[in-house]
């Protein structure tokens, strides 16, 4: 700024108004202005220090405080070191597997159309209820032989992701295409509307309390350490069920010609359209595509934790949007990167603050990321969050 | 999210213009013959026939209390009007305020605080009991301010935001407070207070007293509902008032375009905060006397789910209309506490089903928004300017004034 175009300015312009008025972001930012520098680092660091402070403050407090690792002959005993961290680490990253899972389906409905698919953590629900209703029918039981739980399992897993993927697509169909034109509001509306009929279906279905099913895999029985890191079945089957489901989809949406019509349509579903892609039929698929994807996590879910109950998708669904909001609504490995971080907080904030914090917990975090990065860790910046 | 595609039925389409037309001649025609005083008239008949409603019914029957919370879930519904119809912020943590308003009565009106020892205006037990025992209207000016801070507070993360993302935040708010009540018994204020009561509920609150009428009792429901209607009446009138301001102006506008209405000078901040903040203190003064009505604050009623019922009331009824509002949140309230549980309850089993009506009553609500948001998205008693927008055609008025003005 020189000082040709200082004078050309108005005589009642103040020099700060000159500065606000001819701001080029190329410029570094002035030493006199703190604030900035403090905004735009926040924006950039603030949600990674949030998201490492808990575990950073655990392993401090657990390396010089200690943390009782059990009781041998009457002597409480206490350990320095880091296993508790890691145990909670192996506990959290496969819950987050779980809700990567979710999350994607929230992520991907998002992409394409720009609602929060409220339903979502329902259709998961309804996903888990199937598996443990056909589990019933097939007569897999705690005494089924290995390879019949494996071929069970497979069609229960089948099944699942097409009653969940089936049900997506209808309630698409049903309750958010005809409100393709209204304002924003309205199918979110009716999204909450549906989620709260598919709980009174799973209410109706199973009752009203936490129902207890069979632990087919014997979840808890410890497969191998890592580091004195116990690694149970449950931890693996989460895993096993997610990564290749996670990396079928990038393949799917990366290599397809479907898939190419789902980005096309995410982008601009008019320019889209124009191009001869069928929109409809696309946001059907990607409904599709993530109800299948949530009924694998209710297989998942029904196996990990025995038990399902008609309002485990409506904490589910939450958890799984603030991972898909961490990770950068759209964006599908950021959903998954989402999913693990959010496990590890929920696993942190059970195993050290107590499960009834936790939700309080994922919330808090919620909040902070609007605060701090509405665009989420690998998001680009968005018309709603900008 | 432009329309990539839409179904055209023109033959339907048609017919619903014609439909529409001759209804808007009919109610022209009806409007004509009423003489001009009439919406006054109608409004002070409604007016009288709620004062003296009560004598119709005996004292304490399960309609009079039926009236009485749906009453109350209509000032709460008037209360999120101003939030979701006005300003355009969609709030789905508006269970929050019930909470704050119905523990501003819990704290500041039962034995809770069992050290504190502050009698203001009260009468009889309550004036010797160990606790904070204000008068109630002294109560519900303190929720009314409590929950206009909080409201204020919830506000500030998502001014940056829009939309979906503000409902998000508003939700986690409402979910943080639920499990902060829950929780509160474990949260200790210093020798051996608590925060809240968790599930076990502040029971014990103290009635409504008023010198001249006398303490409040549940046998006779009377007073309440004249309480309420009270309440009910001024936050209609506050409404009223509010839409038609330069703050109620602003609102709508920031509702429509933002962008333009800042570059109008309208100051985005103060008028998006106190949206918040009026919407949270009619939820507020609302819980409060919810709160002494149920005579417990109990953490169990703070669901999620009930925040969903609010909306529900207010998108019935018509967003951003005060009529719509009121209408929504008395039809709901009724089909909530009279409808479902009183007449409906048992026709499942009668007819050979194994649940009653009560458990399922979310799942009726959520049809209910699916339906109406699918029917009839502008609501029972539609906003004008709503309506307007929904409404692509010209209205015959306006066409008029483009054609006499035309060449």
């Amino acid at each position: 700024m020189g000082e040709g175009a200082f004078r050309a300015l108005p005589p009642y312009a103040s020099p700060t108004d000159v500065e606000a008025s001819s701001f080029t972001p190329s410029l570094p930012a002035p030493a006199a202005r703190p604030l900035a520098a403090i905004r735009r680092f926040s924006g950039r660091w603030g949600l990674v220090i949030a998201l490492l402070a808990l575990p950073v403050y655990y392993g401090i407090r657990d390396l010089t405080h200690g943390y009782q690792a059990g009781v041998v002959a009457g002597h409480a005993v206490v350990h320095h070191d880091l296993t508790r961290l890691g145990f909670n680490f192996a506990q959290g990253l496969s819950n987050g597997a779980i809700w990567a899972l979710i999350a994607i389906g929230y992520t991907l409905v998002y992409g394409i159309i720009e609602l929060i698919n409220f339903a979502h953590g329902d259709v998961f629900m309804i996903g888990s209820m199937t598996s443990v209703g056909l589990w019933g029918t097939l007569g897999l039981g705690l005494t089924t032989g290995p390879l019949g739980l494996i071929l069970g399992l497979v069609l229960t897993l089948l099944v699942s992701m097409l009653v969940c993927g089936s049900l997506n697509v209808l309630i698409e169909r049903v309750a958010y295409r005809p409100l393709r034109g209204a304002p924003k509001l309205a199918p979110l509306i009716t999204a909450v509307g549906f989620s709260f009929i598919l709980q009174n279906v799973g209410l109706l279905w199973n009752g009203g309390s936490p129902f207890g099913v069979n632990d087919l895999i014997h979840q808890g029985q410890t497969v191998f350490h890592i580091f004195g890191v116990p690694i149970v079945r449950g931890y693996l089957l989460a895993l096993a069920v997610m990564v290749p489901l996670v990396f079928g989809l990038g393949w799917f949406i990366g290599s397809t010609r479907a898939g190419r019509a789902m980005r096309a349509t995410a982008q601009d579903p008019e320019a889209a359209r124009l191009m001869g892609i069928n929109v409809n039929q696309t946001i059907s698929l990607t409904f599709l595509l993530g109800g299948m994807l949530a009924g694998a996590a209710g297989l998942v879910y029904a196996l990990y934790e025995t038990n399902v109950w008609y309002f485990q998708g409506f904490k589910a669904g939450l958890i799984a949007f603030t991972a898909a909001v961490m990770g950068g609504i759209g964006n599908v490995r950021g959903a998954v990167l989402g999913g693990l971080i959010i496990g590890v907080i929920q696993a942190l904030s059970d195993a050290r603050m107590g499960p009834q914090w936790t939700e309080a917990v994922v919330f808090g975090y919620l909040i902070v990321i609007m605060i701090l990065r509405p665009r989420g860790l690998l998001g680009e910046e968005t018309r709603e969050a900008g | 999210m432009s329309a990539p595609e839409t179904t055209d039925r023109p033959s339907q389409a048609e017919a619903f213009g014609e439909l529409r037309a001759l209804t808007r001649e009919w109610r022209a025609a009806i409007d004509r013959r009423l003489p001009p005083w009439w919406s006054r008239g109608v409004a002070g008949a409604l007016l009288v026939i709620g004062i003296l409603l009560p004598f119709l019914f005996p004292t304490n029957n399960g309609f009079m209390n039926a009236t009485i919370i749906a009453l109350a879930f209509a000032v709460m519904s008037l209360g999120l009007n101003v939030v979701v119809g006005f300003a355009g912020l969609l709030d789905l943590g508006y269970v929050a305020f019930y909470a704050i308003g119905a523990y501003s009565l819990g704290w500041f009106g039962s034995d809770f605080f069992f050290k504190a020892h502050l009698h203001i205006g009260v009468h009889g037990v309550a004036a010797t009991e160990a606790g904070i025992h204000l008068n109630f209207i002294l109560i519900l000016i303190c929720a009314a301010i409590i929950c206009g801070i909080a409201g204020m507070i919830i506000g500030l993360p998502t001014l940056r935001l829009r939309g979906d993302y503000i409902a998000i935040v508003t939700l986690a708010f409402g979910e943080i407070i639920g499990v902060l009540a829950v929780n509160g018994q474990s949260v200790s204020l210093g020798g051996g207070q608590t925060l809240t009561a968790g599930n076990l509920g502040i029971s014990a609150v103290d009635a409504p007293y008023f010198p001249g009428i006398g303490q409040f009792d549940l046998l006779n429901l009377r007073p309440w509902y004249w309480l309420i209607f009270a309440i009910l009446l001024v936050v209609v009138g506050v409404n009223l008032r509010l839409r038609d301001s330069r703050l109620g102006r602003a609102w709508i506008a920031l509702r429509e375009d933002e962008v333009a209405a800042v570059s109008m000078g309208i100051p985005s901040v103060r008028t998006k905060l106190s949206a918040y903040a009026i919407g949270a203190m009619f939820g507020g003064m609302s819980g409060a006397f919810l709160g002494a009505y149920y005579t417990t604050v109990n953490a169990g009623q703070f669901q999620f789910g009930f925040s969903i019922f609010i909306l529900a009331m207010v998108i019935i009824g018509g967003l951003g209309s005060i009529w719509g509002a009121l209408l929504g949140g008395l039809l709901l309230g009724y089909i909530n506490n009279w409808l479902i549980p009183d007449v409906l309850n048992n026709v499942p089993s009668k007819l050979g089903l194994n649940f009653s009506m009560t458990e399922i009553e979310y799942g009726i609500f959520g049809f209910l928004l699916v339906l109406v948001m699918l029917l009839r998205p502008q609501g029972l008693i539609p906003e004008r300017r709503r309506k307007l927008e929904l409404t692509s055609e010209i209205a015959p008025e306006d066409a008029q004034l483009v054609e006499s003005t035309a060449p």
